[in-house]
């Protein structure tokens, strides 16, 4: 990234996330201020009910906020209706899931079809299932394929449809070290080649490594935030 | 084809199994609609267009002798378009080969040729010669039956002249569109015909000439029917009126009318039933699949597709279903109705079947299936299009048990935790437990309504022909004659016993109340015809009174002990008033019995009869029927014997084939049911059942579970289905009551025992198949599921 002031793609203010179970009230999220740059790999760190999950969710779209505010770059993400966001999704965003969350009756290229169905200026999806190095496994379904695998068609499918934004939660939690590595490298390929703003959660601390920025978690709330000077290469990594 | 559709595909083919099952219930609805209205329309539609173009009266009179230039007067009457006067006799006929004595209805035709009113359909040769008086146009069926070609003859006592009549046309008509002897249950076209003669003829052989005694007339349109009747009663009242009547009362037409109406019924009660249920079936499935693709819907949600888009993908899976059905029900229905118009033209003589099973029946059953299929799985897809991503990519909370009274009970009662984990899990669930119970239950319930009829049949065969016609045949004299003749009846062949019996119609009347029918008079002596009540008790006809049946009664609105006005038709028209001494419950017609003594004091007249009831020596009964060609004043034989074998013989082929579909019919519900539900449960349970045996549950164990709860519902649904089942047969009975015959509801632990019997052993052999892949479970990959 360069020096000059960093274009904004995501700004929140004071959001606040509660949910109602029964009579207890558990904030997930208690006033999150936060900025994130274009073309930044940031990684948001921190243990399991930090809120890191639920603050993706609410930036992706899929959750709204129960107070406070969203924008993306210059709309409002906060109160606009469900057909907007449903929108918003389709255009911008690319989703990976830490259980790959593949439709089990699609092959790998079928997976990938399924987005750029509906997406208004996609990639082939041969051509993104190559670039995560599945050029020969594209008829494959997943319970055909290696969970690192899975993971790799899930990336492609969040990247076909050429995303400003890519969200991934727990990219490599369900993976063995070296096969995360390989998952990781191809975030960084993306990041790098397409410019595609990326946000990491992870609980894994070592790959804050890679990253730009590192935002950390704890209790619903932004404990710290930091610059790495220097970032590792994926395959340096090693947890 | 885009991708979502290409995993829609994949959906439907791994769930074909399912999907088949509930598919096979839509088809019965689809084909039971398709086949009920298609034939419907069909039989009412070709009934109305014979009627038109054959002219089939409005109108009809029996008359004893009327003088011809009445027609003027006729045709005068307010509302009255045609009148066709004629002449009709009845004979028995000598056909060369045949053993038995077969009887001919002799219609006279006009001088100058085919009717105005009622008129023949030629299908071979010609019209007799108007002035012949040995060339007869028999009805196309007789002809059939007995292997007549056009040149052939056969001998007819005519008013006691024996004449030899030759076969010069075979036709079709409307006013024997089903063809039904004197004292027949069913047609019987070997041993009954109809027979058209020149008028000069009949005339001359039934001492008709310049006179009439029938008359059909046509009505304009908008003309009042009952003011019509009125107008001709008045009219013929002088000659001995039998009283007109309508279309309602002519056989041929009602009995047509009532297989119409019953048609009609079958097309609105038993299609939605079967909607219902693959509508249930549908949203109970959709819901399953539903809770299992969670996580995908958060996807497909996550990558952009909107809540219409996810929420028509999955009502198109029901879509495909109710496709498959439509499908099924189709070819099916149109199989069964063209079997169905097969077994109409069997008893029915059309001369053609309008058998358009049109267009807009195929799309009204594919509709009603379709909207069914599609509002059973909506429930499931709009809560598929709610689901919010963020909390679909989540698994699902544990579904929330509580404890309550039940739980203290069950603990109280020491239950294992298998059997409390199936009562909790059906208490969990109440509607889909109490709509799976109503399933089976209306499973049950099919079963059970058509045996019903076997045993009410039989019940009413027994109480007819056993203990109150006990008669092995019914000789019917041309008109009544003295009793005398009971003693040359009794020195014929092969009779052991002859009673006499004398029919008159009459016209009761109670107030405003009035019913046409015939008193059968008879010595409080009978063996053979008996007066017998519903619990085949043998009532004795008091002299000085009229024993009545139960609808008559009703529908003159009459007690015992309260007097009716009885108008004897046919004679001197006289009314008397007579004490109504006893009300009996019977299951054919509206019969109406009195002391035939009695009668004739009150007629004035001497003892006689119209009718001879004997009893037959089975060895010379050839013998007798050579003998009963020559006697001239027999107007007809019932052989009684073969009545009641082909009626039992009718109808338990009927039967064995109604109970057979039904059978069918239930298996497809009980298997529709059952096998969802346990592939449900299956699915909700089995990373609980893993655990279990992962804990040294047996297979056995488990399977308890599973097999238990679908069992238990089984089990309990039997009751309700008894009871459902009574109640829908009663309404059934209800409504096919009629003038004609009504149906005993006779319950018969059998008929509850062999429903329970096909139900319960359908629901066990649908939840073994579904325990086959409890068995097949890897149970490590089970536990891996993600919910």
């Amino acid at each position: 990234m360069g020096q000059e002031a960093p274009e904004i793609v995501f700004r929140t203010q004071g959001v606040t996330k509660v949910y109602q179970t029964g009579d207890v009230k558990v904030f997930a999220l208690a006033g999150v201020d936060l900025e994130l740059y274009t073309g930044e790999m940031a990684v948001l760190l921190g243990p399991s009910g930090s809120g890191k999950s639920t603050l993706l969710n609410i930036l992706g779209g899929l959750d709204h906020a129960t107070a406070g505010r969203v924008w993306f770059r210059d709309t409002e993400l906060t109160d606009i209706p469900d057909r907007a966001l449903t929108r918003y999704r389709r255009d911008h965003v690319g989703f990976v899931f830490q259980f790959y969350n593949l439709v089990p009756s699609l092959t790998a290229r079928e997976n990938v079809q399924l987005v750029t169905d509906v997406s208004p200026d996609p990639m082939p999806a041969e051509e993104a299932l190559a670039l995560v190095g599945l050029a020969n496994r594209m008829d494959h379904f997943p319970s055909e394929m290696s969970g690192g695998e899975q993971q790799r068609v899930a990336i492609a499918r969040a990247i076909a449809k050429r995303p400003e934004i890519l969200l991934c939660d727990e990219p490599t939690g369900a993976l063995d070290s070296a096969t995360g590595v390989q998952v990781l490298e191809v975030l960084q390929d993306i990041n790098a080649r397409f410019g595609t703003t990326t946000v990491i959660i992870t609980h894994n601390a070592e790959i804050q490594r890679m990253a730009h920025r590192v935002i950390q978690f704890a209790d619903g709330k932004i404990s710290s935030v930091h610059t790495n000077e220097t970032r590792l290469a994926p395959s340096e990594i090693v947890w | 084809m885009q991708a979502i559709d290409r995993k829609l595909l994949r959906d439907f083919s791994r769930l074909w199994k399912q999907a088949l099952a509930i598919a096979l219930v839509l088809a019965c609805g689809v084909a039971i609609l398709l086949t009920a209205l298609g034939m419907y329309k069909s039989l009412s539609d070709t009934r109305d267009t014979y009627y038109e173009r054959n002219r089939f009266a409005d109108v009809f009179s029996a008359v004893q002798r009327a003088p011809e230039r009445l027609v003027t007067e006729l045709a005068a009457i307010e509302g009255v378009w045609a009148v066709e006067t004629r002449t009709v006799g009845s004979a028995v006929l000598d056909v060369p080969g045949s053993m038995v004595s077969v009887t001919g209805k002799i219609l006279s035709l006009p001088p100058d040729g085919a009717p105005r009113l009622n008129v023949p359909l030629l299908k071979s040769g010609r019209l007799p010669d108007p002035t012949s008086t040995d060339e007869v146009m028999v009805n196309h069926n007789f002809a059939l039956a007995n292997g007549f070609q056009l040149g052939d003859f056969f001998f007819a006592n005519l008013n006691g002249q024996k004449r030899q009549l030759t076969i010069t046309g075979t036709a079709q008509s409307p006013e024997f569109i089903y063809t039904i002897g004197p004292g027949a249950l069913m047609p019987d076209n070997a041993t009954f015909g109809i027979l058209w003669m020149p008028q000069a003829a009949v005339a001359a052989a039934f001492d008709m000439t310049g006179a009439f005694n029938d008359v059909a007339l046509k009505l304009s349109k908008g003309a009042r029917e009952e003011n019509v009747i009125d107008a001709v009663d008045r009219l013929l009242e002088p000659y001995g009126s039998l009283g007109a009547y309508g279309r309602d009362l002519q056989v041929s037409h009602s009995f047509i009318d009532s297989e119409i109406q019953q048609l009609r019924n079958m097309a609105t009660v038993l299609p939605p039933i079967f909607f219902g249920i693959s509508a249930f079936l549908v949203s109970m499935v959709m819901g399953r699949i539903i809770a299992l693709e969670r996580s995908q819907i958060g996807l497909l949600k996550a990558v952009g597709y909107s809540n219409l888009e996810v929420c028509l993908h999955y009502l198109m899976l029901a879509v495909l279903i109710a496709v498959v059905g439509i499908g099924i029900g189709w070819l099916v229905g149109g199989w069964l109705a063209r079997q169905m118009a097969l077994l109409y033209a069997e008893y029915f003589d059309f001369p053609f079947l309008i058998f358009s099973t049109s267009l807009w029946v195929y799309a009204a059953s594919g509709m009603a299936a379709m909207l069914t299929t599609t509002l059973g799985a909506t429930q499931a897809a709009i809560k598929a299009a709610r689901l919010a991503p963020a909390i679909a990519m989540q698994p699902p909370a544990p579904p929330q048990f509580k404890r309550s009274w039940i739980d203290r009970a069950m603990a109280a009662m020491r239950l294992s935790q298998p059997t409390i984990m199936i009562l909790r899990s059906l208490i969990r669930w109440p509607v889909r437990s109490g709509l799976t119970l109503l399933g089976l239950a209306l499973a049950v319930s099919t079963v059970v309504s058509p045996s019903f009829f076997t045993y009410s049949l039989n019940k009413i065969v027994d109480s007819a022909f056993y203990e109150s016609a006990r008669q092995d045949g019914m000789l019917i004299l041309s008109h009544d004659m003295p009793e005398i003749v009971l003693s040359t009846a009794a020195d014929l062949p092969a009779v052991l016993q002859a009673e006499g019996q004398q029919y008159h119609p009459v016209i009761l009347s109670n107030g405003n109340h009035e019913k046409r029918t015939v008193i059968q008079a008879g010595r409080p002596d009978s063996d053979l015809s008996r007066v017998i009540d519903k619990d085949g008790k043998q009532i004795a006809v008091p002299p000085g009174g009229v024993v009545l049946t139960e609808r008559l009664a009703a529908q003159l609105d009459i007690g015992i002990g309260d007097t009716v006005d009885a108008k004897f038709l046919g004679g001197r028209q006289e009314t008397h008033a007579v004490r109504v001494t006893d009300i009996i419950a019977q299951y054919f017609g509206l019969g109406a019995y009195m002391d035939l003594e009695y009668v004739n004091a009150l007629l004035r007249q001497s003892p006689r009869i119209s009718l001879i009831n004997v009893s037959l020596d089975d060895t010379e009964v050839i013998d007798l029927h050579r003998r009963l060609k020559e006697i001239p004043s027999l107007a007809g034989i019932v052989m009684m014997t073969d009545t009641r074998r082909s009626f039992s013989e009718t109808i338990a082929q009927n039967i064995g084939v109604v109970n057979t579909i039904y059978i069918v019919i239930a298996l497809l519900i009980t298997i529709g049911v059952t096998y969802n539900g346990a592939r449900i449960q299956l699915s909700e349970r089995s990373r609980e059942l893993a655990s279990l045996r992962i804990l040294g549950f047996t297979r056995a164990e488990v399977s308890y579970i599973l097999i238990g709860e679908t069992m238990l519902l089984s089990v309990l649904a039997q009751p309700l289905g008894w009871w459902i089942g009574t109640l829908i047969t009663a309404s059934m009975f209800n409504s096919f009551s009629s003038d004609l015959y009504n149906m005993p509801l006779v319950i018969h632990p059998a008929i509850y025992a062999k429903a329970s019997f096909v139900v319960l052993l359908a629901s066990f052999g649908s939840v073994m198949l579904v325990r086959r892949r409890l068995d097949k479970q890897n149970l490590v990959s089970a536990m891996k599921v993600r919910e």
